[in-house]
C-alpha cells in the first residue's frame, strides 16, 4: 500500500520514501512492513494511539533507532548508511526537550550550533530565537522558562540549522493558544518554501487543518484518511 | 581533525560550565571520596607508622568508588537532560562525542584528586605528593574515565543500572587497579616511577581505541 | 534477533542435525572411556598420590574455557560488524559454555588446592586470572539479560565480549607481577621433556579431546536451542506480541 498522494513531479526526490519496514521491540512487533512516502514541500500529519509505533517510526527516519527490515531514504539519502548527512538535514521536535536546564536559551542553541558547525552560530542563534519569539528571554536559563517557552525553544532548536525536513511529535501538546498559533504559522511558511513536515498529534481536528495529508498508523501499518484531503482554514 | 577537536572542545565547554553552575558532581564525589577514606581509618585503625603503608589501598579503593560515581554522574545527567538523545542527533561523530564525556570525566576526576591527594597525605601522614604518584593517577585516570564512559553508557540503559556499572567496571578495571596501588606503593618508598607505569599506558592506549568503536556500536539502536 | 524474527514464520524450526546427534553418542562414549582410564588406567602419581588425577578433568576444562572466550570475541565481534543472528547465537552460546567451564575449573582447583597446597584459595596469579575471568563473563551474561530489549542485549554483551577478552592478557601479566604456588605447566610449549610420564601424557591428551568433543555437542545443541529460542520470540511477534510482555 504506497501513497502516492502528490507524487512529485521532476527531478525532486520524495522526502521520505519507505519501503517495507519493521521494527520490533522486545517481543513486539511495533511496525510490520510498512510503507510511506512524502513529496517534499508537503505537511503530513500522523495519527495513531498511544504504542502504535509514531514515536518509534520517527525515531527511525531521525536515523535514531535502525529498522529490523525494510528501507528507509530521508532527504535524499538512505537509512542508516548515510545517516550523518540525514542528520544535518532533519530537525527533531521530540517529547523531551533536549536541552540543558543549567545553559540559557542563547548558549543552549549555540551550542547545538556548534555541534551542527554553523558558520556563524550565535547570529543564527539569535536569528531563530525571534522567529519563535524568545528573543525577550535569550540570556534566561531554561530552568527558568516555563514549560510553553521550553517547547518553544525546543522548536527553535530543531530549526536552527535550517534543516530540509521537520519531525514533529506532538510538538503542540502543553502550548497555549499563542504559541500554537505561532508554531501553525511557522509551520505554514516552513512548507511555503519548500520545506517538509511529518507531525504526529492526538488533536485530529488539529492535524486535519495543518496538514496537506493525514494518515494512520495502526497494526503497524499506515492507512490513509480519506476524509481528509487538502482542504486548509487560513 | 580541528572539526573533530573542536566536537571535543564544544561538549567539554558545555559540561564544564554546565558543572560551574550547578556544582553537582564534584562537591558530592568529593565528599563521598573523604568519606571512603575516613571509614578505612576506622575499619582498620592504623597505628601511627602505619599510615603509610596503607595510604595507597586505601588512596585507590576512595578514588575507584569516587571515579564510578563520577562517571555514572556525567552520564547521567546527560539522560535526564534529555541531552545524549539531542547530541545523537547532531552529525558530531559518535567518537567525539564519546571522548568529549570521557575527558570531561578525566578532568572531573582529576580535579577531585587535585583536593584528595593532600587530604588523604595529611589525614595518613603519608607524603602522597610526588611526581611518581602524579603520573600514576594520571594514567589511572584516563583509564578509568574511558572504560568507565563506556560501561556507563550501556549501564543507564539496563535494568539496575546502580549495580551494573561495578559489575561491568572493576573486573576489567582491575590490571589498572593494581597497577596504580603498586606504582604508588613504589613512590612512597621513595623508588620513583615504577614499572607498572608502562602496563597501564598500554592498558589507557588499547581501550582509548576499541571504547570509541564500541561506544559507537552501542548508539545505534 | 528481530530481523530473522520476522522471517521465522516462514521457516519451520529446524530439527537438530543428524550430525549434532552422533557427536553427542560420541561424546557420551568418549566420556565413560575417559573416566575408565582417569580412575582405573593411569597411574596414581608419585609426588601428588591420588589427587593428581583431578589433573585430567581440571586442565581440559581451564583450557576449553578459554577457547570459548576467544569464540565469544570472535563472535561478537563479527555480530557488530555484520549485525547478523547466527553470530550473536555463536557469542552467546560460547559465553555460558565458558561460565559453566571456568567455575567447574575454579571448583576443581580448589579441591585441588586443598590438600596439596593446604589452602582452598590462594592469590595465585592463575587463579586470580581465572576468577577475573569468571567475574567478566558472569557480567557479559547479566548485561544481557537486563538489557532492555533483545537486540540491544546482544549489542551490549558483544561489547563486553570484546572488551573482556582485550583485556584478559593484561590482566594475567599484571597479576602476574603482582604475586607469583601454581605447578608450572606441564604440558603443552612450555613443557619440559619428561615432566609427564608417556602413558598420562596420553590420558591427558585423550581427556582433552573427549572434553572438546563435549564442548563441540553443547556447543552446537546451545546454538540450536537459542535458534529456537529466537523463533519463538519471532512467533509471539508475529501473532501480536501479547505473551509475556516483560521477558527479555
Amino acid at each position: 500500500m504506497v501513497a502516492m498522494v502528490n507524487k512529485p513531479s521532476g527531478v525532486n526526490p520524495p522526502a521520505i520514501q519507505v519501503r517495507g519496514l519493521s521494527k520490533s521491540f522486545g517481543d513486539r512487533l511495533v511496525l510490520r512492513d510498512l510503507d510511506l512516502e512524502v513529496s517534499q514541500g508537503s505537511f503530513l500529519a500522523l495519527f495513531g494511539a498511544n504504542g502504535a509505533g509514531k514515536t518509534t517510526l520517527l525515531r527511525i527516519l531521525s536515523g535514531q533507532a535502525r529498522a529490523d527490515a525494510g528501507s528507509v531514504m530521508v532527504a535524499g539519502c538512505s537509512l542508516p548508511k548515510h545517516a550523518t548527512t540525514v542528520r544535518r538535514r532533519i530537525g527533531v521536535v521530540s517529547h523531551r526537550g533536549l536541552l540543558y536546564d543549567d545553559l540559557t536559551c542563547l548558549e543552549n542553541l549555540v551550542f547545538y550550533g556548534r555541534l551542527f558547525s554553523l558558520s556563524d552560530p550565535v547570529a543564527q542563534a539569535r536569528q531563530t530565537l525571534q522567529r519563535l519569539a524568545l528573543d525577550s528571554h535569550a540570556s534566561q536559563r531554561v530552568r527558568t522558562l516555563s514549560h510553553g517557552q521550553q517547547k518553544r525553544l525546543a522548536i527553535a532548536r530543531a530549526i536552527l540549522h535550517r534543516p530540509v525536513l521537520l519531525l514533529l511529535d506532538e510538538p503542540e501538546a502543553g502550548l497555549d493558544r499563542d504559541s500554537v498559533n505561532l508554531l501553525e504559522g511557522l509551520l505554514k511558511d516552513w512548507t511555503a518554501q519548500g520545506g517538509t513536515v511529518v507531525m504526529t498529534t492526538h488533536d485530529q481536528a488539529r492535524g486535519a487543518a495543518w496538514a496537506h495529508r493525514a494518515v494512520v498508523l495502526a497494526d503497524g501499518h499506515i492507512h490513509e484518511q480519506d476524509a481528509v484531503q487538502v482542504e486548509r482554514r487560513s | 581533525m580541528t572539526q573533530f577537536l573542536g566536537t571535543v572542545a564544544v561538549l567539554v565547554w558545555k559540561d564544564l560550565k554546565l558543572e560551574f553552575r550547578s556544582r553537582d558532581i564534584l562537591v558530592s564525589v568529593l565528599v563521598f571520596g573523604l568519606l571512603v577514606a575516613l571509614l578505612f581509618s576506622f575499619a582498620l585503625k592504623p597505628s601511627p607508622g602505619e599510615g603509610a603503608r596503607l595510604a595507597p589501598a586505601i588512596l585507590w579503593v576512595a578514588l575507584a568508588f569516587s571515579g564510578t560515581i563520577t562517571v555514572t554522574r556525567t552520564f547521567v545527567r546527560e539522560q535526564e537532560q534529555g541531552g545524549l538523545e539531542g547530541l545523537l542527533l547532531t552529525p558530531a561523530s559518535r567518537d567525539a562525542i564519546f571522548l568529549g564525556k570521557a575527558l570531561t570525566s578525566f578532568l572531573f576526576m582529576l580535579a577531585v584528586e587535585a583536593v584528595l591527594l593532600p587530604a588523604f597525605s595529611a589525614l595518613l601522614a603519608a607524603p602522597l605528593l610526588s611526581a611518581g604518584i602524579a603520573v600514576t593517577a594520571v594514567l589511572a585516570t584516563l583509564g578509568f574515565a574511558t572504560l568507565g564512559t563506556l560501561f556507563s553508557a550501556i549501564a543507564v540503559q539496563t535494568r539496575s543500572r546502580e549495580i551494573m556499572l561495578p559489575v561491568l567496571f572493576f573486573p576489567i578495571i582491575l590490571p589498572l587497579l593494581i597497577g596504580a596501588v603498586e606504582s604508588s606503593a613504589h613512590a612512597l618508598s621513595g623508588g620513583g616511577f615504577s614499572r607498572w607505569l608502562p602496563l597501564m599506558g598500554v592498558f589507557d592506549a588499547l581501550f582509548l581505541v576499541l571504547c570509541p568503536w564500541a561506544f559507537g556500536a552501542i548508539m545505534e539502536e | 534477533m528481530s530481523s530473522d524474527a520476522v522471517t521465522a514464520r516462514i521457516s519451520p524450526a529446524k530439527p537438530l542435525g543428524q550430525t549434532t546427534r552422533w557427536l553427542g553418542l560420541l561424546a557420551l562414549v568418549l566420556t565413560l572411556a575417559d573416566l575408565y582410564l582417569i580412575f582405573l588406567v593411569a597411574p596414581a602419581d608419585a609426588v601428588l598420590g591420588q589427587v593428581q588425577r583431578i589433573f585430567y578433568i581440571h586442565v581440559p576444562m581451564a583450557v576449553l574455557s578459554f577457547l570459548a572466550f576467544f569464540l565469544v570475541f570472535v563472535g561478537s565481534l563479527v555480530f557488530l560488524m555484520r549485525r547478523t543472528p547466527r553470530w550473536d547465537r555463536l557469542a552467546h552460546a560460547a559465553t555460558e559454555i565458558g561460565v559453566v567451564l571456568v567455575t567447574l575449573a575454579l571448583l576443581t582447583g580448589i579441591i585441588w588446592a586443598r590438600p596439596v597446597w593446604g589452602v582452598w584459595w590462594t592469590w595465585e596469579p592463575r587463579l586470580t586470572t581465572t576468577l577475573i575471568l569468571w567475574l567478566i563473563y558472569v557480567a557479559c551474561l547479566m548485561v544481557r539479560a537486563y538489557a532492555p530489549s533483545r537486540s540491544r542485549g546482544a549489542v551490549y554483551a558483544a561489547v563486553v565480549g570484546i572488551i573482556g577478552f582485550a583485556d584478559v592478557p593484561i590482566v594475567y601479566y599484571s597479576v602476574q607481577w603482582w604475586r607469583s604456588i601454581h605447578p608450572a605447566p606441564v604440558v603443552g610449549p612450555l613443557a619440559e621433556a619428561g615432566a609427564l610420564e608417556p602413558i598420562m601424557l596420553a590420558i591427558f591428551l585423550f581427556s582433552l579431546a573427549a572434553f572438546l568433543v563435549v564442548f563441540l555437542y553443547l556447543l552446537l545443541q546451545r546454538i540450536a536451542v537459542r535458534r529456537l529460542e529466537d523463533q519463538a520470540a519471532g512467533v509471539r511477534l508475529a501473532s501480536g506480541g501479547q505473551a509475556s510482555p516483560g521477558a527479555p
